[in-house]
């Protein structure tokens, strides 16, 4: 486990460096296509949805659509007010506050 | 010279600096509560230093995800910086191979951002560079140390409903790149997908199927979107 979380962090930290720095170094004359380009912009709001949606509405890999499920109920008041204030700090802080009342209630 | 030009980069890092110490400070709890060590919480921030990685990486980890999966999800999400660094190449092409690839490790999100707003000027100084790139990957660094020690203290973090703050930080990101009619739909899409692959695979491959899947139909609802769909392909950049 250990050993596997380090071969991990490596991979990924040589993976960054390696699109960091190839384009730095041969991409001075070459353009990334633009619908290539177009479709990496689309990635971030894909990937943030995906990890997000199973963590609310699943549990332990089974849909739990119900009032036991505190992930579904602590990211109502999460999503309003990430809607509302668009701040990282106050959802982050809303999402925490109402877990640990939810954990607390039992 | 090299001293004036090093300086004003460190200067112009400093707004960089109060965005990353609290998000790295963050992570280094987060971190630490998936139950990695304070080394190996350093090491990402030295070495991986990317917010959207190292987080997504702790999630998935947490969550007991396959290594593969992992990696994928972290290649897709940050091939973005092969954007970064290829739109910064041509302003740089007077410098040195061994001065590239150590900037290279400097650029994010953030410092890409300063580093074009002050290219525009006049040809960018390398000693600016470092000034800008160093004080803004020591902030990542030192927030993070931050955060890992003080994760310790916290003890059993669910108590303090710490086990949602990942979730709650991907909502908050989430909500912020929703930007039109198409990033919602895609966002709903991913995340639909994204659920029935997860009921049906374990090991995090819900996330790389729906995301590939959700931003090529992205890409096609611009095309559709289009009051006329020819000529799309010559878009202006």
């Amino acid at each position: 486990m250990e050993q596997t979380v380090w071969a991990i962090i490596l991979g990924i930290a040589a993976l960054n460096y390696l699109f960091r720095v190839t384009p730095l170094l041969l991409l001075s004359r070459v353009r990334i296509p633009s619908l290539w380009a177009r479709w990496l912009g689309y990635v971030p709001v894909a990937v943030l949805a995906a990890l997000v949606a199973p963590e609310i509405f699943l549990n332990g890999g089974v849909p739990a659509l119900t009032l036991e499920n505190k992930n579904l109920l602590a990211a109502i008041p999460t999503f309003l007010v990430a809607v509302k204030t668009r701040s990282l700090l106050f959802t982050l802080l809303t999402g925490v506050a109402s877990m640990a009342l939810f954990n607390a209630l039992g | 010279m090299n001293k004036r030009h090093f300086l004003r980069g460190v200067k112009d890092a400093l707004p960089i600096v109060l965005g990353y110490l609290p998000l790295a400070m963050t992570f280094g709890v987060l971190a630490r509560s998936s139950n990695l060590s304070l080394g190996q919480v350093l090491s990402m921030s030295l070495m991986i230093y990317s917010g959207s990685a190292q987080f997504i990486a702790v999630g998935m980890l947490g969550a007991g995800a396959a290594p593969a999966g992992i990696m994928a999800t972290v290649m897709l999400v940050n091939s973005r910086l092969i954007l970064l660094s290829a739109s910064l190449a041509p302003h740089l092409s007077r410098m040195t191979a061994p001065a590239l690839s150590f900037l290279a490790h400097g650029i994010t999100d953030e410092t890409y951002a300063v580093a074009l707003g002050r290219v525009g000027e006049k040809p960018p100084n390398r000693w600016y560079l470092t000034g800008l790139f160093v004080t803004a990957h020591l902030a990542w660094v030192g927030g993070s140390a931050a955060g890992g020690i003080l994760g310790t203290l916290l003890g059993a973090t669910a108590r303090w409903g710490l086990n949602f703050a990942l979730t709650a930080m991907f909502i908050s990101l989430l909500i912020i790149q929703l930007k039109n009619n198409i990033t919602i739909m895609v966002a709903c899409l991913a995340g639909l997908v994204s659920v029935v692959v997860a009921t049906m695979i374990s090991g995090g491959w819900n996330i790389i199927v729906a995301t590939i899947l959700a931003a090529t139909v992205g890409v096609l609802m611009e095309k559709w979107n289009k009051p006329s769909g020819r000529s799309s392909s010559v878009s202006p950049r």
